[in-house]
């Protein structure tokens, strides 16, 4: 852990073309503050992997609006009409992914493993150009690892050493995410000392976290 | 009693005690409603919870605790918070016991699209190819035609979910049973005919010597 930053120096690390992991799911979970500040800034052409790219005025939403996304990486895009549109318009390539293969591809990416094997998908529009592998004579549809340049969490406590807990349906992405980034910049509501979050309920260990967001008033 | 009621209701007496069970955005999402809480049933939310509970008083409500759509929700007793590769560990694993879905088509296969329109209508599949992949079993919900089309179908003309057969597809005029020898009518919405239903359905049904009306919860 690197210590703590401002949203404004964090979004300062994110250049043009940089791909980001962000946690949440309907924008439950997302690192808003992150994301307020990543707007002001406006890094163009961003790659963006996540669950969905929620809805105009939230979370990953935002970024689609103010124009920064080239790309997304997503299960889906339903309740954001404005993602529709600039897919339709060709402003923003979109790689639709069933929700659980998308977890498990950043699963695999964060913990060094080639890929993995999955029935979901098979004789599906998913399972165009890619590699079939029967397994005891099951097929499965090989799926390649994600990584990104970085990965934005949102998380409920932090530590001094950066180590993170979350609430509820807010941990979604995160805690799988936080091994899929090669800089991880976590958001906490709350930073506590070492020791508050009991060894057993530290979700995401602070050794992956390289950021913290200073707490939201300081 | 609207059409979404009598689908929710029909689909409820398929849930038994102890079950887990995901149930999709809207139409699906009702059958809660008519599982009695002695049942034992826990609701996974795709999203990161077993146990889903009721909507929270007004002003209890929690940003951190949502359901699939987004909704917000309360946890019952015994309630567990996961994150998604869990959650889709349970669903693609087989430990989900049923999964309830809407449907655009299903057709004499048993197979079920219910994710695109291509041109039309690309919201992604979000967790449903997953869903109905792992499910132990898998329940369509829907009205038996939109917009005057049937929704079954000899053929899927919309892009698959999955290459699974699925279980059991309610509708607001029939329960039907697809199988190895297609389309197995089970039961009659009350006061619809095997005859309306056959009029209704553009795929061929297997119509059994007795077809009994729907029992609701």
């Amino acid at each position: 852990m690197k210590g703590v930053l401002r949203p404004e120096a964090a979004a300062e690390l994110i250049p043009d073309g940089a791909s980001l992991m962000i946690g949440g799911f309907m924008a439950v979970g997302t690192p808003e503050r992150m994301i307020d500040a990543l707007v002001a800034r406006a890094p163009r052409g961003l790659t963006i992997i996540a669950n969905d790219t929620a809805m105009p005025g939230k979370g990953i939403g935002k970024l689609v609006s103010a124009g920064l996304v080239a790309r997304v990486v997503t299960s889906h895009i339903g309740l954001n009409p404005e993602t529709q549109a600039k897919m339709i318009a060709g402003e923003i390539a979109v790689e639709l992914v069933p929700q659980g293969t998308l977890v498990e591809r950043i699963r695999a990416g964060g913990m060094g493993l080639g890929g993995v094997l999955t029935p979901t998908g098979l004789s599906t529009e998913v399972e165009e150009g890619k590699q079939v592998v029967e397994v005891d004579g099951k097929p499965f549809l090989l799926e390649k690892p994600l990584t990104a340049d970085f990965a934005l969490l949102a998380a409920w406590q932090a530590d001094y050493v950066g180590n993170l807990s979350y609430l509820l349906t807010a941990h979604n992405f995160n805690p799988v995410m936080a091994l899929a980034g090669r800089t991880v910049i976590a958001e906490p509501e709350a930073i506590v000392p070492v020791g508050v979050i009991a060894p057993d309920a530290v979700k995401t260990p602070g050794v992956l976290v390289d950021h913290l967001l200073i707490r939201a008033g300081c | 009693m609207d059409a979404k009621e009598l689908i929710a209701r029909r689909v409820a007496r398929e849930i038994r005690t102890g079950m887990l069970v995901n149930l999709g955005i809207g139409l699906p999402s009702l059958v809660a409603n008519y599982v009695p809480a002695t049942l034992g049933v826990f609701f996974q939310a795709e999203n990161g919870v077993i146990g889903l509970g009721m909507r929270p008083p007004e002003g209890m409500e929690d940003p951190h605790l949502t359901d699939a759509g987004g909704g917000f929700v309360s946890a019952v007793p015994g309630a567990a918070s996961i994150d998604s590769a869990m959650s889709f560990g349970l669903i693609r694993g087989g430990h989900l016991d049923m999964t309830v879905l809407g449907g655009l088509q299903v057709d004499e296969a048993g197979h079920l699209a219910n994710w695109k329109v291509p041109g039309k209508m690309v919201p992604g599949m979000g967790g449903a190819m997953d869903l109905v992949t792992g499910a132990a079993r898998v329940i369509v919900a829907m009205q038996h035609a939109a917009r005057g089309q049937s929704k079954i179908v000899p053929r899927c003309s919309l892009p698959l979910t999955a290459r699974r057969r699925v279980d059991l597809v309610v509708t607001d005029l029939a329960v039907i049973e697809p199988g190895e020898g297609g389309l197995v009518l089970r039961e009659r919405a009350p006061g619809v005919t095997v005859d309306d239903i056959r009029a209704a359905t553009e795929a061929a049904l297997v119509v059994p010597d007795a077809v009994p009306e729907m029992e609701l919860a």
